[in-house]
């Protein structure tokens, strides 16, 4: 059985939308340095010319209207950024520019452009490096936005916006990029729907996205061992947003947590979830829903500060102890870690 | 002439950088400095003479590689190290990491971490200076890297159209990340003519001799203080660790070895000592009591963190807003 990493699949996917589309130009800080932009963007260069793909001066404004103008002019872009805070300088060419063309001239043209931003987390990253603003840019009418959770999910994702004519911004938990999944799950689905009910149970509905949903993946067996079993949707696409496979999940389980675990809570995805799903007629629930997301407080780099800042596995026990009105026994080491992905990770980056 | 005295002092400080440094790269393996972390060292001459060019009312600003700029406007080894292991001693009381140094005390305003973030806030710094009718400077420290966004060319517009009292010291290590500069600029232009076409005076200084560059930097900054202007100065220096973290890159194989060797033949800090000696202003073994004492005065002020407590999250809430 072959294995394929999430950052693998990006690049598998990158490497045969370049392939399809001998019009598709690639850049960003780090695609052609040394680390290859964390392995996605490894032999691109070699394989398309460095006409096509090109290393940027440090110049995200600037670079994000270039990129709509090629976009215009017949050639989509794949635009990337180590760290979405660092692409905050562009807010200008995103919002006022490539969300805004088809619809202020009349639709006559629009902005194929890709935006890849990875969102870190852990051994400091601090208040700087690891902020996930899916919630600004949903907020912008004209942008679409996904964030994937699994390899398989990233590759028909990242093929589905490049393809798509309209600007998506494509955001990475750097968490997920050492993920795996077998190979022969990663084909391209034109027409998947995108909101995905990818676990079945009966005591509750969980909703996450990208990081947060293989956070509730981790805490499934301590449940299945307390004899408590959910839905698990995944969102896969914040904008649009489809409330309906939660709908559908909240008929029978009548009890909802959404775990919004990359985000603060004022104006988030989770909110948003929720009051969508206060105006509808026929949701009834048993016990109010329960919404877990960062503290509103800008990320701290000390790590002795993050292990309370990010939300604890048992955290997550408790609240759906509560929920369910079931006890569930804890085990002391069962902390999501808060500094790094993985034992064999050591920062810093 | 410079005197004794300061001859002293450059080396000193320079050579406590340079020990702070290593200090952090030798222990950082240890994983109890959780932060990303740029290190200066073979640049702590830039930082060390234009440091100790600075008055005390003159103020400081950085970028991410900041830890030199902060110790040599006085910054304490002890609080640096503290931010660094996430203490509630550290000079940001932990929240900020190697990226975000402070220290009102000494007028070092702050460092960030988003290329060219805190160059307009020390042209502002500059024009407050102005408004209050003080004879300081503001120094803003950048990258190579810096003069590829906007906000720098709009920031020093402004300073140079309102006339501030603005010294812009540009350390031009050649890389960006592993990524050279003629990658990323103009091969043939220089920075320092990019600023002197925008309107600054603009100057082209070496690090090989720091007892000159300090007397360089002495003369520019009491011109500015006298005649209120905005300045920019680009040193060329060289990073000999890699881009953020404690190891030797050069496997990675996006700059020569060859290049890596030449620099550090020509270190400042080596350069400095030979100086002093050959130039008879101190002996040898002087020179090595004064590196011992160094030394020890660093691994104290390291060891210091032994004592320091575990800091609690329920007070970091307090510090979103002012109260
Ligand atoms: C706006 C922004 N873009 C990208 C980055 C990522 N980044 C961190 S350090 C760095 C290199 C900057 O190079 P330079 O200014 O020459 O400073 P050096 O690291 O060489 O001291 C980059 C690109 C960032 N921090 N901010
Ligand atoms: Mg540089």
């Amino acid at each position: 059985m072959t294995k394929i990493t999430y950052s693998q699949a990006i690049n598998k996917a990158l490497t045969e939308e370049m392939s399809r589309n001998k019009k598709l130009v690639c850049f960003g800080l780090g695609v052609n340095d040394s680390l290859n932009f964390f392995g996605t963007t490894k032999g691109l260069v070699k394989k398309f010319g460095s006409e096509r793909v090109f290393e940027t001066p440090t110049s995200e404004n600037a670079m994000t209207g270039i990129g709509v103008g090629m976009s215009l002019n017949n050639n989509p872009c794949v635009m990337m950024h180590q760290r979405l805070d660092f692409f905050l300088l562009a807010m200008d060419q995103l919002v006022n520019s490539a969300a805004k063309w088809h619809y202020m001239f009349g639709g006559k043209n629009s902005v194929p452009i890709t935006i890849r931003l990875v969102v870190g987390k852990g051994w400091g990253q601090g208040p700087t490096h690891s902020q996930s603003l899916q919630s600004w840019f949903a907020h912008i009418p004209g942008l679409k936005v996904v964030m994937p959770s699994f390899p398989s999910d990233a590759y028909n994702l990242l093929k589905k916006s490049i393809r798509d004519p309209n600007p998506v911004i494509f955001i990475e938990h750097r968490w997920l990029h050492n993920i795996e999944q077998e190979t022969k799950k990663i084909k391209y689905k034109n027409k998947q729907n995108l909101t995905e009910l990818i676990s079945k149970g009966k005591d509750f509905t969980a909703v996450s996205y990208s990081l947060s949903t293989i956070e509730m993946l981790s805490i499934k067996n301590v449940l299945k061992i307390n004899k408590i079993s959910f839905d698990l949707i995944d969102l896969k696409s914040i904008k649009p947003l489809d409330i309906s496979v939660i709908k559908n999940s909240l008929k029978r389980t009548k009890r909802l947590l959404v775990l919004d675990s990359i985000s603060h809570p004022f104006c988030s995805i989770g909110s948003e979830i929720l009051s969508q799903l206060y105006r509808e007629k026929n949701i009834k629930l048993i016990k109010p829903p329960l919404l877990k997301t960062l503290p509103d407080i800008p990320t701290p780099t000390s790590t002795f500060y993050t292990r309370d800042f990010y939300i604890k596995k048992n955290d997550i026990l408790n609240d759906i102890s509560k929920l369910v009105g079931k006890k569930i026994k804890l085990k002391n080491s069962d902390t999501i870690l808060h500094d790094v992905p993985d034992s064999n990770f050591k920062g810093p980056f | 002439m410079i005197k004794k005295n300061f001859f002293k002092k450059i080396y000193e400080i320079q050579k406590k950088i340079r020990v702070v440094e290593e200090k952090i790269a030798s222990q950082y393996s240890k994983n109890k400095m959780r932060c990303p972390t740029h290190l200066s060292i073979g640049q702590e001459a830039v930082a060390a003479s234009s440091g100790l060019a600075l008055q005390k009312n003159d103020i400081s600003i950085s970028y991410h590689r900041s830890h030199a700029h902060f110790l040599a406007k006085g910054g304490s080894s002890k609080k640096l190290f503290a931010e660094l292991h996430g203490f509630e001693e550290g000079c940001s009381k932990g929240i900020g990491g190697s990226m975000h140094l402070v220290d009102l005390k000494n007028n070092f305003y702050g460092s960030t971490a988003i290329v060219s973030n805190s160059i307009p806030i020390g042209v502002g710094l500059a024009y407050s200076l102005k408004l209050a009718k003080k004879k300081n400077l503001v120094c803003i420290y950048i990258g190579d890297a810096a003069v590829e966004e906007g906000v720098f060319f709009e920031s020093i517009n402004f300073s140079i159209l309102k006339k501030l009292p603005v010294i812009f010291i540009c350390e031009n290590n050649f890389y960006s990340v592993y990524t050279h500069i003629k990658d990323r600029q103009p091969e043939k232009r220089k920075i320092y003519k990019l600023a002197s076409a925008m309107g600054a005076t603009s100057h082209l200084f070496t690090q090989d001799n720091p007892f000159k560059l300090f007397k360089k930097f002495d003369e520019l900054f009491k011109k500015i203080r006298k005649n209120p202007k905005t300045h920019f100065v680009e040193v060329e220096t060289y990073r000999y660790l890699e881009h953020c973290g404690p190891n030797d890159d050069t496997l990675l194989g996006y700059r020569k070895l060859q290049d890596v060797k030449k620099w550090k033949k020509k270190d400042p800090i080596d350069f400095s000592k030979k100086y002093l000696i050959k130039n008879k202003i101190f002996k040898i073994s002087q020179i090595n009591n004064l590196d011992k004492k160094i030394t020890n005065f660093v691994d104290k002020d390291f060891n210091y963190l032994n004592k320091l407590k575990k800091p609690q999250f329920k007070n970091i809430s307090k510090l979103v807003y002012k109260r």
